[in-house]
């Protein structure tokens, strides 16, 4: 700022201003910005036993994050989580989203019931799926007569938890989709009535172009959300379950590491590669922006 | 004409079809939940047939748990960190909204840059310093300690700074005019305004706060003083067979912010649509 005399309405705003920001800056500097830095500089210690002191050890946390299999693994699992959450959350949400905006008996009730997981807590939800999904009395086996270990078989675990994914976040999404599609004019749909386009090529051509940035925001923060999955692996798989290493994701391990271990020093170097990984995945997403989103 | 019309139907049919399942599917791990919640655990866990009704709707199951889980201080808890969260949230985001959205102020781009940056960052990386500045001031089991990272908002900020931008631009010049200084204008003109997005705000805060699992686990373990997501994940670890004491934790868990959403329906869909994958 040049140091120009300043009119007394802009001094009154410098004044107001600053008083008004000052408790969200010192909470934000306290909470989020000190602990950002306070992070990274516990990563390259060892945390002491029993709260004696820490030693220095330089890059080990990081070298046992990033040559050690632990991590790896749950990168992979976290990445398979959301390569189910994301695609199908969205995919079913847009054809809801697209049946919900037309003229439609029993609309908002539907819209109630597709919305209801979002205020139910994780941690309920997760309790009643795992009662679903138990091998001996779970309603899926019952119902359908099978014996399948929906979530202690490695193989399909994963798969069982991604359901429980979508369940819980697609009604989130169709949300945002209904506002998008209302924000498309009605001249676009009644211009390719007139040339005889059908309903399937309407939508390919009008609707799913149009609402490209909201499919783009959605991609964006379900892909990121989905990469800090802790709840469901949390609440649904017992620490014993066999298929526990093939669900296990970043979060879930720098949970235990840093809180059931107590071995700090290693879960701030987790959390830091995971920050990395995180911007990176934000910044090519930011990248291909451009490429495949439609701005009017 | 006809066939156009009986084609239209159809389509009609099939769109209820498979909205119509789809609820099915979205409503079933609920009805599961409160049906199971009632039975006996001889029928919780009947095979061959199993049985889909309770044979008696007694709330003994919704008794045992509410005595031998502290369900009492479960809700309590949860009410009080929601509480003063929503109090913090609203009360320091809409100052800071309204400085960033309508005054000019030294340093404000800088300050806004902040407040993007930590939306920007996953939140577990706050954790690990989180917990021992708790502990260091001794809220570990308190209910500052739960409400303590939600103090202050970053996301909040940025929604009531965008609420304020979108109000008309001489709002002020007529406030000013009239002799009213900025604090003046602010709670007489201005914040009122904002009502809606203030609400929104409010609700999502609840909502999230009510949802968070990780936080609570880890500064309040004892069981009087955590909160109901903390405290589901405390009686599974105990008790994960017992499958109707457990239901009934969840359906009791589950149904205050289910009552509540279904009353205030659409400021919940507002408040959570707004929180931008947050949640």
């Amino acid at each position: 700022m040049a140091k120009t005399k300043m009119t007394p309405t802009q001094k009154s705003q410098a004044k107001w201003g600053l008083a008004f920001v000052a408790p969200t800056m010192i909470g934000l500097l306290v909470l989020n910005f000190y602990p950002i830095f306070n992070t990274i500089y516990q990563s390259f210690f060892k945390t002491g036993d029993f709260g004696m002191g820490n030693i220095f050890v330089g890059l080990k946390n990081y070298a046992t994050v990033l040559t050690g299999n632990n991590f790896w693994r749950a990168l992979g699992n976290t990445f398979k989580y959301a390569l189910i959450e994301v695609p199908f959350s969205i995919v079913f949400a847009l054809l809801l989203a697209v049946f919900l905006n037309r003229k439609i008996a029993f609309r908002g009730g539907y819209r109630t019931i597709f919305f209801l997981p979002m205020v139910a807590a994780p941690a309920a939800v997760a309790m009643v799926w795992r009662f679903l999904y138990n091998q001996q009395f779970g309603l899926l086996n019952n119902v359908f007569h099978t014996t399948t270990a929906w979530i202690s078989d490695p193989k399909i675990a994963w798969i069982s938890i991604g359901v429980i994914g979508v369940w819980s976040i697609v009604g989130y999404n169709m949300i945002l989709l209904i506002a998008g599609l209302q924000e498309i004019p009605h001249d676009y749909y009644e211009a390719a009535e007139i040339d005889g386009a059908t309903g399937v090529k309407q939508f390919f051509r009008i609707t799913i172009p149009l609402l490209s940035p909201t499919i783009f925001f959605i991609l964006q923060t379900r892909i990121i959300g989905a990469l800090q999955q802790f709840d469901l692996i949390f609440m649904v798989m017992d620490r014993s379950n066999p298929a526990l290493p093939k669900v296990e994701t970043v979060v879930y391990y720098f949970y235990t590491t840093a809180f059931n271990q107590n071995n700090r020093g290693l879960g701030a170097a987790i959390v830091v590669t995971m920050l990395v990984i995180i911007m990176a995945i934000t910044f090519i997403l930011q990248k291909s922006e451009k490429k495949w989103v439609f701005y009017n | 004409m006809e066939s156009y019309k009986a084609k239209k139907n159809l389509t009609q049919a099939l769109i209820h079809l498979f909205l119509i399942v789809f609820s099915i599917t979205m409503l079933v791990p609920f009805l599961w939940m409160v049906l199971t919640a009632f039975k006996t655990q001889t029928e919780a866990t009947a095979i061959d047939p199993f049985v889909i009704l309770p044979s008696t709707w007694n709330f003994d199951n919704f008794a045992t748990v509410w005595t031998s889980y502290n369900f009492l201080y479960l809700y309590k808890n949860t009410l009080l960190m929601i509480f003063f969260r929503v109090l913090c949230a609203v009360l320091t985001a809409t100052m800071a909204g309204y400085a960033f959205g309508r005054l000019q102020f030294p340093f404000k781009n800088l300050l806004f840059s902040l407040v993007l940056i930590q939306m920007m960052v996953p939140s577990q990386i706050f954790i690990i310093p989180q917990y021992i500045m708790v502990s260091k001031l001794k809220w570990i089991n308190t209910i500052a300690g739960l409400v303590f990272p939600g103090m202050v908002t970053a996301f909040g900020t940025f929604l009531l700074k965008t609420g304020y931008q979108g109000l008309p631009k001489d709002l002020e010049e007529a406030a000013s005019i009239d002799g009213c200084n900025i604090g003046q204008q602010f709670l007489v003109i201005m914040m009122p305004l904002t009502r809606s997005s203030m609400v929104s705000l409010g609700i999502f805060t609840a909502v999230f706060a009510f949802k968070d699992l990780m936080w609570p686990m880890i500064v309040c373990s004892d069981a009087k003083s955590t909160t109901l997501s903390a405290g589901l994940a405390k009686m599974q670890g105990q008790f994960s067979s017992n499958f109707p004491q457990l239901m009934a934790a969840a359906t009791m868990a589950c149904l205050p912010m289910i009552v509540l959403y279904l009353i205030f329906q659409k400021q919940f869909v507002e408040g959570i649509a707004t929180s931008g994958g947050k949640l």
